[in-house]
């Protein structure tokens, strides 16, 4: 009997394979916070005065809640204060003139995302994906921009955006999540660097795509992406983004905000395979992640679906949301999140139904190994006036071995009697009768375990985009250790 | 093909099997008997590589190679097979990936190629037939939502895909009612062969009315105490197992046997 736990457990115990740190000089500000700070990452990345008044009035109601101690603390996560002062918020690789074309993009850099097995140039040849890539804090390469511009999708970093298209930037920016909306929102107004902007023309569907790559590397650098994409009427985008991050001994904060607005008819499809590093085997390091992902259907009709793979990272916390304002509107949340280790997640959904007929799915799988803690937070709610909407919700929890937690936190909110809400919940285990049938076929452990999680997360990886669906099962595999073919 | 001896097995310390020996030789069908608890599961689970026993003494050769040094998939490559007597379900995996897997990595060990899915379709089609399987049940999760009857005619199937050299199949009759009973039978009995092997545990002698036994063996508190021909079981279901255990010798608790 003890064996067997012990050989699952060291199919848990496997090495980060893509530690690594990058040697590019970094430009980086003092570490610390301060209005001198903003406004010095503010001037050095030449924005606009209405982005400055944006984070200081950002910075000040941050300040204000941390003076009142007010960062959350209800989420199922343990970890020690974060001392703000002594972090750095501002860090670029020092070639400051963008490049034009792969060709002038840091060779380092270059190998650094090759390791990755994300190399630019066969993915802008062979999948005809556009990847923004994100190294530390300004976006390096950004491909397939002329392809895009001919259809009016505009697809470019956020300062860029920042720069030339500041009158959709003053739109939209905020509306979706404001600054005012938590802690690490307020955090991510203030300081963030860079990230991703995204716009489809009315009645465009992109023919491709989007794809980001995100990587922290500098040392100490909490990063902080901001991701702005607009849906305009009739229009369709796929969105892609994934990451991972070198090995790394302090922890690194990461606070994202990411905010989808779909008009009227529009379809935004949000997918995330998320592998930052989760720490070392006795929980010393990896990455908190405390994410606001949020996404509005403003018109009728339109839809918004989020499907997350989250294996990395030492603390998730993330709640990728719908309000479904538009009559109509639909909200999808497809979530597979393992824990292994120390690694803890409390992550979720809230789908808020504020328009008529509307409709929402939640498939949330929670996979737990070794020491981790895993979550699922989800809410729904209807309104008074969200006539005839309906939920759907199936949390879904597998344990591997018998140190590690899974935690289920639905809050249902009905105001309106003609809504339909339904919940559904399994906890099951990989026991060692299920390993022991599957060796006795001839399959081994490793076999057994990554059948069975895949088994498992077929629900989730069935919404990525195909390629996307692979590199997830891989990374799965790779978590868990074993051959996930 | 399988030689047992002197084997000694135990669980938490409860020594179970007490010096077992017997051989098995290719083409023979091997009786397995004896009342409950006498360490019949044991043996079965023992010879397959269930790690929650602790080997004490004793060895078993398989095709003259040591079987106890062998991992539980090694074992299953080399042709050992279980039958179970209860049949785990595994949610999320359907049958046909399951058992399309085991077959190619056993027939990949046996230096074959890998089957696609049409080709294995085509193979399981007509093992189907034989144990009366609904197709549809090979696109379910393993095992899930199968009656008593299904996972016992299921694992039949399984062993008429994978061809072992030896199967053992521990209590397979046990929970089904008698068409179900014929049914799983008639595909043990059209698996027998000069090459195969089979150990059948049973505690009634019922499934050997119609799967007719080389060697009847009668376990008692570990040990075989007494083996025969076909007849012995037919004995052994008018006087019951009582008048054999009183004549098996004691063996002292605490005493090793090594």
């Amino acid at each position: 009997m003890a064996t067997e736990t012990e050989t699952i457990q060291s199919l848990v115990d496997r090495e980060y394979k893509w530690g690594f740190v990058t040697s590019i000089e970094a430009d980086s500000v003092p570490p610390g916070l301060s209005e001198d700070v903003i406004r010095l990452i503010s001037t050095k990345k030449n924005e606009p005065e209405f982005m400055l008044e944006w984070r200081l009035n950002a910075y000040r109601h941050w300040a204000a809640l941390e003076k009142s101690d007010a960062e959350p603390k209800w989420a199922n996560i343990h970890y020690p204060p974060i001392d703000y002062q002594s972090m750095v918020y501002y860090s670029a690789p020092k070639t400051t003139t963008g490049p034009k074309s792969l060709d002038e993009v840091d060779p380092e850099l270059l190998r650094t995302y090759e390791k990755l097995g994300i190399p630019l140039r066969e993915r802008e040849i062979l999948s005809g994906v556009a990847v923004d890539a994100v190294f530390d804090s300004v976006s390096v390469a950004t491909t397939f921009r002329e392809k895009l511009a001919e259809l009016g999708i505009i697809f470019c970093s956020f300062s860029e955006a920042v720069r030339e298209h500041p009158e959709l930037v003053k739109k939209y920016l905020g509306s979706v999540v404001p600054y005012t909306d938590n802690f690490f929102a307020a955090l991510n107004a203030a300081v963030f660097t860079d990230g991703s902007f995204c716009y489809i023309p009315k009645g465009v569907r992109c023919p491709m795509e989007l794809s980001t790559y995100f990587r922290i590397n500098a040392q100490n650098t909490g990063q902080f992406e901001r991701t702005l994409i607009i849906a305009d009427q009739d229009s369709y985008v796929s969105y892609l983004e994934g990451c991972t991050a070198p090995m790394r001994d302090e922890n690194q904060l990461h606070a994202a905000v990411v905010e989808l607005v779909a008009l009227d008819n529009a379809t935004i499809k949000y997918s995330t395979v998320q592998n930052w590093y989760p720490g070392d085997k006795q929980g010393k390091g990896g990455i908190y992640n405390f994410v606001t992902k949020r996404g509005k259907c403003l018109g009728r009709n339109s839809k918004i679906s989020w499907t997350q793979v989250e294996t990395g990272s030492a603390i998730t916390w993330k709640y990728p949301s719908c309000i479904l304002q538009g009559d109509n509107s639909v909200g999808e949340f497809y979530s597979v999140a393992l824990t292994n280790n120390y690694q803890q997640a409390d992550t979720g959904t809230k789908m808020i139904h504020l328009g008529k007929n509307t409709r929402s799915t939640i498939v949330s799988k929670g996979i737990s190994a070794g020491h981790g803690q895993n979550t699922y937070r989800g809410m729904v709610k209807i309104t008074k006036n969200a006539e005839g909407s309906r939920n759907y919700s199936q949390c879904d929890s597998l344990l591997l071995g018998d140190k590690c937690g899974a935690h289920t936190f639905p809050y249902l909110e009905v105001k309106n009697s003609t809504a339909q809400v339904e919940h559904e919940a399994t906890t099951s285990k990989i026991g060692e009768d299920q390993i022991f049938y599957f060796r006795q076929r001839g399959l081994s452990t490793e076999d057994a375990v990554s059948m069975i999680v895949n088994g498992f997360c077929k629900q989730v990886f069935r919404e990525l985009p195909m390629e996307f669906a692979v590199e997830a099962q891989k990374l799965l595999g790779v978590s868990l250790e074993g051959s996930v073919g | 093909m399988l030689e047992i001896k002197n084997l000694h097995a135990s669980i938490e310390g409860r020594e179970i099997l007490r010096g077992i020996n017997l051989s098995v030789n290719a083409g023979e069908v091997h009786a397995i008997m004896g009342p409950n608890g006498s360490g019949k599961s044991t043996l079965a689970h023992v010879l397959a590589g269930r790690e929650s026993y602790q080997i004490t003494a004793g060895e078993v050769l398989f095709e003259g190679k040591d079987l106890l040094g062998m991992l539980p998939e090694e074992r299953a490559r080399e042709g050992v097979f279980l039958a179970f007597q209860y049949p785990v379900e595994i949610a999320g995996v359907s049958n046909m990936y399951f058992l399309r897997a085991a077959l190619n990595t056993i027939r990949k060990h046996r230096g074959l190629d890998e089957l696609d899915a049409i080709d294995f379709l085509k193979t399981v089609r007509e093992k189907m037939k034989i144990l009366d399987m609904d197709e549809t049940l090979m696109n379910r999760p393993v095992n899930e939502g199968f009656s008593g009857g299904e996972k016992k005619r299921n694992e039949i199937f399984q062993m008429a895909v994978l061809e072992p050299k030896l199967a053992i199949l521990d209590e397979t009759d046990s929970g089904l009612d008698i068409d179900a009973l014929r049914i799983v039978a008639d595909g043990i009995n059209r698996l027998r062969g000069p090459d195969r092997a089979m150990a059948l545990v049973t505690h009634y002698q019922r499934l050997l009315n119609y799967v007719v036994p080389d060697f009847v063996h009668v376990l008692a508190d570990g040990r075989i105490v007494k083996s025969g021909g076909k007849d012995l079981a037919h004995e052994l279901e008018q006087k019951g197992y009582a008048w054999l255990e009183e004549t098996a010798e004691p063996v002292k608790s605490g005493v090793s046997v090594r």
